[in-house]
């Protein structure tokens, strides 16, 4: 597993750390096209999730709200308010739909997404 | 998955994860019950019936089943450690947990009378009581229950059963003394002893003397009476079970009970009470509905809901030794100036109380003994106008007064408009889940509006819980939060959900919070967090459309522009390929700019003089005219130079929901002013001011405010108008649902506005002039600042680079979004 990783997966830098505000997002567009919705919550964590609103098709999910349901960390949409836990993806108005996910870390300057190196 | 650890299999425990685990599909909770009993939980209110038949098994509730349910009962729970999040057990066993609720329930209060303690003393409560009270009484001959309330009545019916010769004594003067009063309990007193119950009413014990083996024997009263007892009953009260509350240093009532918020929330966030545990403003209820009603709140909050328990009904209907008792609403007559309509049919061992309003027109509340059959009717009537003679109500052989055999469906709710509370339950039953729903598809409450209250009483009772609580993270109203940040001063969100709130709040809070701190004035509405706190539209002052583009539209005050601005506005539609569109507010939209074409749009607006619109704000938008006598051969005033006055007075004015004005030049209305929020129409003496007209889902007219105003007076009217609606009109509620919602409706904001009722005029007045004073144009200032223009950017890492998702199409020589691909899974939720 972990060489699968090292070998087809990659950091790449989405912005400097200090464009990255408290619950406020932005979009990052990742290596072959998609485009990731990047936050940081009051608590200090990040999350990459899939910009795309599953539920509308445009990509404005960096564009919503943070907050919490019951503790779930969540961004609701901008378009028609859906909810999704910024942890797993999940959207929580139907749990069948889930949105793709990457790991996030900021390294003091920059912060960083891990993506596959090319498109899946 | 989290850790939920209850404390309590009593009714209310049971029901509480019955209720969660209904709700909580997706298994984020895995459940652990503490019960000290030694059986699952059974239903305590039916557990006299224990003497008339009923086993044990059929009392039960059934059982708690389920992958994530554990429930470990005859355990008691000794300690909570806050800290660490853990509650050690009487087993030893250490449970962790991310949330825990207390359901302990209550325990007969013993009063410390010397021999309390004796053998033969004994509580109701448990089925473990009642077994211990029915060994007892194998061989005993008399029974003695202290306290002639409720319970203790019922205790009493049971030591009857229990084939004793059977006392009551009850400290106050008469019986059941927190429910009836002296007529009624007269009555129930007189029945009572007719069953052979002996009934000591104004005394109270003083000691439980032993016999000679020990046993408790004799009772003590403080009226030198001594009764022959073998065995003595408690019941002269309940206490809460805080005592585990109390150690790990929760708050808790004066009287006893854990204190917890309209979301069931204790002093520690992670805990929860419910039940007869809990103490909720000031009361502890001892009834199973409120607690029932408590348990669901709590289940619906840990599942992400935003329920609240804001209080419960605590009529009573029951059947006491065969005698039918039922008490409700303000029983006692404690309203100010209340008048009583009473029945005493000592003859037909009929009594009937019921208590009006200080004009006899409303029901407040009542008492029935002997005969509770009126209660299913005149329960529902509380609060409203009665149908007829009140007397005719309570009198079995006098003439039916309109409808009340049927009651509540044919009651006639509101008198003004004929509207019957069965209209006003189909209503309801179709989809009107509030006060302005209901006035709006049955007209109730919209004439005199007294009957306003009694709305809301009706939704309440058919179950729709009427919360004020903004969401989950706040338990306040938007106008309460609105005084909390005027009173305190406060900033910034993080610093109210700090103080006022829990959790990081959400896209209702955040928006109405940014919405109030904007009404204020607080800067700019994307300075610092406030930024983040903006929904959609207003977070890129301008309107997202479906494709995730923007609509832009300039302000152009009453309507009126002048060739070259609108030649601008050309120019720039035609440079970056926009979409336009006259809108019905008398201007121009300009569709699909991109995100990061918004600054350079708007640069080129600015330039030519153009404002923002605040088309993406819920905020002032037009103020829309006709031409006016300028040039209408029929108008009478100057409409268009009034509407532009007002345009930029209240340009840029943040409210709880967007505000849409017209002044129209003559009695021709051409202006449709009274379709607006704030309506203006001339007339020859001055200007006629309307107010609280839409359009949109639910179209009503503007009502007439004031009449032949001079302008200063018609300006002076509106500051107040609008500061008074922004300061109490609940969050995305327009100004015609927020009036209709109103207490005394029209009149009472007449009262307000023009004649300054409350006295604040002057203050509202104050507030509109710090608006109008700074005031400046959003965009002008967003495009003077390189933080905020750095938020009009489609990709952090690739700025230059436009979203590969947003595609046109043309249509009638115009740029349109290329229709979405249909996804497999889209549903939307209003
Ligand atoms: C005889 C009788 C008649 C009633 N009639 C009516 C009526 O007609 N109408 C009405 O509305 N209400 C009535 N009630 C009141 C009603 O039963 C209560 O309101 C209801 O049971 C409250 O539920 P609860 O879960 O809060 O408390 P309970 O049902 O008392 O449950 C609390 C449970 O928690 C357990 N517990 C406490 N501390 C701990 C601990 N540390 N560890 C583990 N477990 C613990 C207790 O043993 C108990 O089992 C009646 C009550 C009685 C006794």
């Amino acid at each position: 597993m972990t060489t699968a990783y090292a070998t087809s997966t990659t950091w790449i830098d989405a912005c400097a750390s200090s464009r990255l505000h408290t619950d406020d997002g932005i979009a990052v567009l990742l290596p072959g096209g998609r485009q990731a919705a990047l936050f940081r919550t009051r608590d200090g964590h990040l999350y990459a999730l899939d910009n795309i609103d599953p539920y509308t098709g445009a990509a404005v999910l960096a564009r919503g709200i943070v907050g919490d349901r019951a503790g779930t960390p969540t961004i609701t949409s901008p378009l028609l308010k859906h909810t999704f836990d910024l942890r797993t993806g999940h959207s929580l108005d139907s749990p069948h739909v889930r949105l793709t996910t990457w790991p996030v870390r900021d390294t003091g300057t920059t912060v960083q997404i891990r993506t596959p190196l090319a498109a899946p | 998955m989290k850790e939920l650890v209850v404390i309590g299999n009593g009714m209310v425990g049971h029901r509480f994860v019955e209720a969660l685990l209904d709700r909580d599909r997706a298994g984020h909770w895995n459940i652990t019950v503490i019960g000290e009993e030694p059986r699952t939980a059974y239903d305590r209110v039916a557990l006299s019936s224990y003497f008339d038949g009923a086993t044990a098994h059929d009392l039960s509730l059934g059982d708690l089943t389920g992958p994530r349910v554990t429930v470990h009962t005859g355990e008691r729970a000794t300690a909570i450690d806050r800290a660490a999040r853990t509650v050690t057990t009487s087993t030893g066993r250490t449970l962790t947990y991310d949330r825990l609720v207390l359901a302990t329930g209550s325990t007969p209060f013993v009063p410390p009378v010397p021999g309390h303690d004796l053998p033969g003393c004994h509580v109701y409560r448990t089925l473990d009581d009642l077994d211990a009270i029915t060994d007892r009484a194998r061989g005993a001959r008399t029974g003695t229950v202290i306290g002639g309330g409720l319970l203790g009545l019922e205790a009493a019916n049971a030591l009857r059963l229990l084939g004793l010769r059977t006392h009551v004594v009850e400290l106050a003067p008469h019986l059941m003394p927190a429910q009836i009063d002296q007529g009624a309990a007269a009555l129930l007193e007189h029945l009572v002893t007719g069953l052979g119950v002996h009934v000591h009413t104004g005394t109270s014990s003083t000691a439980v003397r032993p016999g000679p083996t020990g046993h408790a024997a004799h009772l003590d009263l403080d009226n030198g009476t001594r009764l022959d007892t073998d065995l003595v009953v408690f019941s002269v009260g309940i206490r809460p079970r805080d005592e585990l509350a109390r150690a790990c240093g929760l708050a808790t009532g004066e009287r006893g009970g854990i204190t917890i918020d309209d979301t069931c929330t204790t002093s520690d966030a992670s805990i929860l009470a419910i039940g007869e545990a809990a103490h909720h403003r000031g009361t502890v209820y001892g009834l199973i509905a409120p607690g029932n009603a408590m348990a669901e709140v709590a289940a619906d909050r840990l599942t992400g809901g935003t329920a609240t328990f804001t209080g419960a009904d605590t009529s009573t209907k029951l059947k006491l030794l065969g005698v039918d008792v039922a008490s409700f609403g303000d029983a006692h007559g404690r309203t100010p100036r209340s008048l009583d309509v009473v029945v005493n049919d000592a003859a037909h061992h009929r009594y009937a109380k019921l208590v009006l309003s200080d004009d006899a027109t409303t029901l407040l509340g009542g008492i029935l003994v002997g005969d509770a059959g009126a209660y299913a009717t005149l329960r529902p009537m509380v609060g409203s106008p009665l149908p007829g003679d009140p007397l005719a109500l309570i009198t079995p052989h006098g003439a039916p007064p309109p409808g009340a055999h049927t009651l509540p469906e044919t009651a006639q709710v509101c008198s003004c408009n004929a509207v019957t509370k069965g209209d006003l339950l189909s209503a309801i039953a179709h989809g009107a889940h509030d006060v302005p729903a209901l006035k709006a598809c049955t007209k109730a409450g919209t004439s005199c509006g007294s009957c306003t209250p009694a709305l809301a009483q009706i939704l309440t009772q058919a179950g729709i819980t009427q919360t004020k609580a903004l969401c989950e993270h706040f338990p306040h109203s938007r106008t309460e939060l609105l005084e909390i940040v005027r009173a305190t001063g406060t900033r910034t969100f993080s610093a109210l959900i700090a103080s006022h709130g829990t959790g990081n709040g959400c896209d209702i809070c955040k928006p109405a919070v940014a919405s109030i701190l904007a009404s204020l004035g607080n800067g700019h509405i994307l300075d610092g967090e406030q930024a983040s706190l903006q929904d959609t539209n207003d977070r890129h002052l301008a309107n997202m459309q479906r494709n995730g583009t923007y609509s832009v539209v300039p302000r152009i005050p009453g309507g009126e522009i002048t060739p070259a601005k609108l030649i601008t506005i050309g120019e720039i539609a035609r440079d970056f390929d926009l979409y336009t569109k006259i809108t019905g507010g008398q201007r121009i939209d300009l569709l699909g700019a991109r995100l990061e074409q918004l600054p350079a749009i708007w640069a080129r607006l600015v330039q030519a003089g153009f404002e923002s619109g605040h088309a993406y704000g819920k905020s002032l938008r037009t103020v829309k005219s006709c031409v006016g006598t300028t040039w209408c051969r029929y108008g009478v005033q100057d409409s268009t130079a009034l509407a532009i006055r007002l345009e930029e007075r209240y340009r840029g004015l943040r409210a709880p929901h967007k505000l849409k004005a017209a002044v129209s030049g003559c009695a021709r209305e051409c202006a449709e002013a009274r379709s607006k929020d704030f309506g203006v129409i001339a007339t020859d003496k001055g200007w006629n001011l309307y107010v609280g007209g839409n359009g949109g889902f639910t179209p009503r007219h503007a009502d007439l405010l004031a009449t032949d105003l001079e302008e200063s007076d018609l300006i002076r009217h509106i500051d107040r108008f609008l500061m008074f609606y922004i300061r109490t009109a609940d969050r995305l509620q327009r100004t015609s649902a927020w009036i209709e919602a109103m207490d005394g409706g029209l009149d009472h904001l007449r009262d307000v506005v023009v004649h300054d009722g409350l006295g604040i005029a002057a203050e509202l007045e104050a507030a509109m002039e710090r608006h109008t004073a700074t005031y400046t144009d959003e965009w002008a200032d967003v495009l003077a600042d390189p933080d905020k223009l750095a938020r009009f950017t489609t990709f952090a890492n690739a700025p230059t680079t436009p979203d590969p998702t947003i595609t046109f199409t043309t249509t009638r020589d115009q740029p349109v979004p290329t229709t979405p691909v249909h996804l497999a899974m889209p549903t939307t939720r209003p």
